[in-house]
């Protein structure tokens, strides 16, 4: 039962993560169709610029941020039957956030902080920018504080019982953020905010990469967690069946949390200021965090075998076929994992060190990422807007076959957009291009493959208005409010008694993050202070 | 003195830490995957560090500093001494600036199946460097020299691509690269100052 103030409170959240969305979703197909050249009269590099920049922000820090948040408060409310702790902060952190992105706004979309979602250093953009990044983050922040408060006062009122496995997560990821943006944090504050107000010369712009480097990893498993956390505690229920194992679903999440941290120098493969013993360190560290994804993968499809031979599947696939295809919960799950299993073959790719050399910078990477984050991700986050809509709103859902031609367009659209992109970087494109304007008969091969995008592009656009209507025609619904079904959290086949504490609670992991931290970051941080560097002055773009 | 009793103490931790994890309840089949799952991502990491360790296969990370703003005044790299040059040793080293929007010199000529060091700075903001299908790449940082040894197999026209947004310009910033066959190509005598003013 979530009461109307924590409804308000999610639904406010949820909205702005959405709006994000969709107009963000806007600039990316003109993106793709500006890029290709085939209409001419769009040849802007102010404008395309302007507009990355801005569709980068508003999906990479505004959209996950604001989901996140209304998601944390929806969890721990409902599993561990608890009102947010402190409304009026909660509140606090929503509008200091909201007016951090109205402040990036401004420059943003007036073309005055064209650089890039990276930030570029020695570009600079207005301060506001980078102050109103940094609003946005803190306000995230005391979302982190709620949630870790919250996790705290029912460990204290419920001693020696498992923490909820949702709230176990939530609380890893709000732990995980807190860690992942001090790198970003470290580098505005002391870098970009200095550096935009002419009250230091010059900086390093390898410290910087490095310290971007520190946040630029972790920062997508922040984003993923709440779809893993989809699929462990809702999934299995909306299937028909039970949790495969909460025991391993905690080990996940920690490894996940823990790994994530210490391998942010695979974006740096090709840059020069780190050596090549840290990159490989790093490299390693890539691979560990792998292994929770196999270990989800293999708990997730083995719950749905489950609820497949529940429901009367038979065969060694046959239970595939038996499957809820038709609950928007459990369609979202296949759909995410067939994405997953081919952006993780990609991210392998990436992560495998000198091979980077291959793909660093090409499209193959937006088109990994893009399959990873707007496929894999983002479509739990359509599927669990469509199930927390109708509890958040007490209406039934506007029409759940529209949802189901939803998350199959978003499917279809981003199989279309990323397999071309993912062929153009093999091909050699450069991301990050306005236009292709190279003398060279290489750029002929990947005209087709740009034509191809438009068409993924427009079909994820379409998908994505049905989904802004469809969450609209629920909450205007003139029914009256009386859908009262509550959320339903998965139960796992061996029911949890007791965990050692270290299963059921993030301390000692967080001591764990703090050495693996210090012995990864600490002289690739250290080395800009002892080594004799020039810094850069600022440039504009 | 003092060390003594926290030796045992963390021995005690690490063997109840143990003792909690084979006491999870962890499936028969799904124990199995996580063996697999470790052993493949276990082949992975050991070809990689085999290769980095006795094969030098690493990506370019040589942690040298230069002063960006002043490379004009720079011995190594003033502009008459930009190019391809083949050093004492007989190793051929290619000396380029990555600038606002181009790479200089804006067209070279090298040797195929050829050991080539690249050394790329810039003189301004971040730039990268991409020569499409080989493993010529890399980050070009203000203030670091971006070393980079490579061997291209196949003779022919190549661009040379900047792969960072290095400012509303960015798209214009390509130059040219011929690489020619091992035995068609001759040491520049002196400096390597060559290309046009255009990019074509």
């Amino acid at each position: 039962m979530i009461d109307a103030a924590t409804r308000k409170l999610v639904l406010s959240n949820l909205w702005v993560a959405f709006i994000a969305f969709i107009v963000a979703c806007f600039m990316g197909e003109y993106q793709v169709l500006e890029r290709s050249g085939f209409i001419p009269a769009l040849d802007s590099p102010t404008v395309y610029f302007a507009s990355v920049s801005t569709h980068g922000v508003l999906m990479a820090f505004v959209l996950t941020i604001f989901f996140i948040m209304g998601f944390g408060y929806t969890i721990a409310t409902t599993s561990l039957k608890q009102a947010v702790w402190n409304k009026p902060l909660a509140w606090g952190g929503f509008w200091l956030a909201l007016v951090g992105v109205v402040l990036a706004a401004i420059p943003l979309l007036t073309g005055k902080a064209s650089v890039l979602y990276t930030f570029y250093p020695p570009m600079v953009a207005p301060a506001v920018f980078y102050i109103g990044a940094t609003l946005l983050v803190v306000g995230s922040w005391v979302w982190c504080a709620i949630m870790l408060v919250m996790f705290v006062q029912w460990k204290k009122a419920n001693p020696g019982q498992a923490v909820p496995l949702a709230m176990f997560a939530t609380a890893m990821n709000a732990l995980l953020w807190l860690w992942t943006s001090a790198g970003v944090a470290l580098e505005v504050l002391f870098q970009l905010i200095p550096f935009s107000l002419g009250w230091i010369d010059t900086i390093d712009p390898g410290l910087s990469r490095t310290l971007f480097a520190w946040t630029l990893h972790p920062i997508v498993y922040f984003w993923l967690i709440p779809a893993y956390t989809a699929f462990y505690v809702f999934v299995p229920k909306q299937a028909g069946g039970f949790l495969f194992s909460d025991e391993m679903a905690r080990l996940a999440f920690i490894v996940l949390a823990v790994f994530a941290l210490p391998i942010g120098f695979h974006h740096l493969y090709m840059d020069p200021e780190q050596a090549k013993g840290w990159k490989l360190l790093h490299g390693i560290g890539t691979f560990v965090v792998a292994l929770p994804t196999l270990v989800t993968g293999f708990t997730v499809i083995a719950s749905l075998e489950i609820a497949g031979r529940l429901r009367g599947g038979k065969g060694l696939f046959g239970w595939i076929l038996s499957l809820p295809w038709t609950n928007t919960m459990v369609l979202s799950v296949i759909l995410s994992l067939l994405m997953l299993i081919f952006g993780g073959f990609g991210g392998i790719v990436n992560a495998s060190y000198a091979m980077n050399a291959m793909i660093h910078n090409t499209a193959w990477v937006p088109g990994h990422f893009h399959l990873i984050f707007a496929g894999t991700t983002v479509i739990m986050y359509f599927a669990i807007a469509y199930y927390l809509w109708p509890m958040l709103v007490k209406k039934p859902l506007f029409s759940s076959s529209m949802a189901l031609v939803q998350l199959w367009t978003w499917f279809i659209g981003m199989s279309i957009l990323t397999t071309p992109w993912h062929v153009l970087g093999l091909l050699g494109e450069p991301r990050r291009i306005s236009s292709v304007v190279y003398n060279n008969l290489l750029t002929l091969a990947w005209k087709p493959y740009e034509f191809m995008m438009i068409f993924g592009g427009l079909i994820l656009l379409g998908s994505a208005c049905l989904f802004i209507y469809i969450l609209a025609k629920t909450q205007l619904n003139p029914a009256s409010e009386n859908f009262d079904e509550q959320i339903e959290f998965a139960e796992p086949i061996h029911a949890v008694e007791s965990l050692p504490e270290w299963l059921n609670d993030f301390k000692l992991w967080n001591k764990v993050i703090a050495v693996l931290m210090a012995i990864s970051f600490g002289y690739p941080i250290l080395q800009f202070f002892f080594m004799d560097t020039s810094g850069s002055s600022p440039w504009g773009f | 003195m003092q060390k003594e009793p926290i030796k045992p103490k963390y021995d005690q931790l690490l063997r109840d830490f143990a003792a909690q994890l084979r006491a999870i309840h962890i499936d028969q089949l799904e124990r199995k995957w996580i063996t697999l799952s470790m052993l493949v991502v276990g082949l992975f990491v050991g070809i990689i560090t085999i290769d980095a360790f006795f094969h030098g296969v690493n990506p370019p990370s040589k942690v040298e500093t230069v002063d960006s703003a002043s490379l004009h005044l720079n011995k190594e790299f003033a502009e008459d001494n930009l190019g391809v040059q083949v050093d004492a040793k007989g190793n051929v080293v290619i000396r380029m600036v990555a600038g606002r929007y181009s790479f200089f010199p804006k067209h070279i000529d090298v040797p195929a199946e050829t050991p080539l060091t690249f050394r790329w700075v810039s003189m301004d903001v971040l730039h990268g460097v991409h020569i499409p299908m080989t493993n010529m790449s890399t980050m070009i940082v203000p203030g670091y020299v971006a070393e980079i040894t490579t061997t291209f197999p196949k003779p022919g026209e190549y661009p040379v691509l900047c792969n960072e947004f290095c400012g509303l310009g960015h798209n214009h910033m390509w130059s040219n690269i011929s690489v020619i066959a091992k035995e068609d190509w001759t040491a520049p005598v002196k400096s390597a100052v060559k290309g046009g003013s255009s990019n074509d």
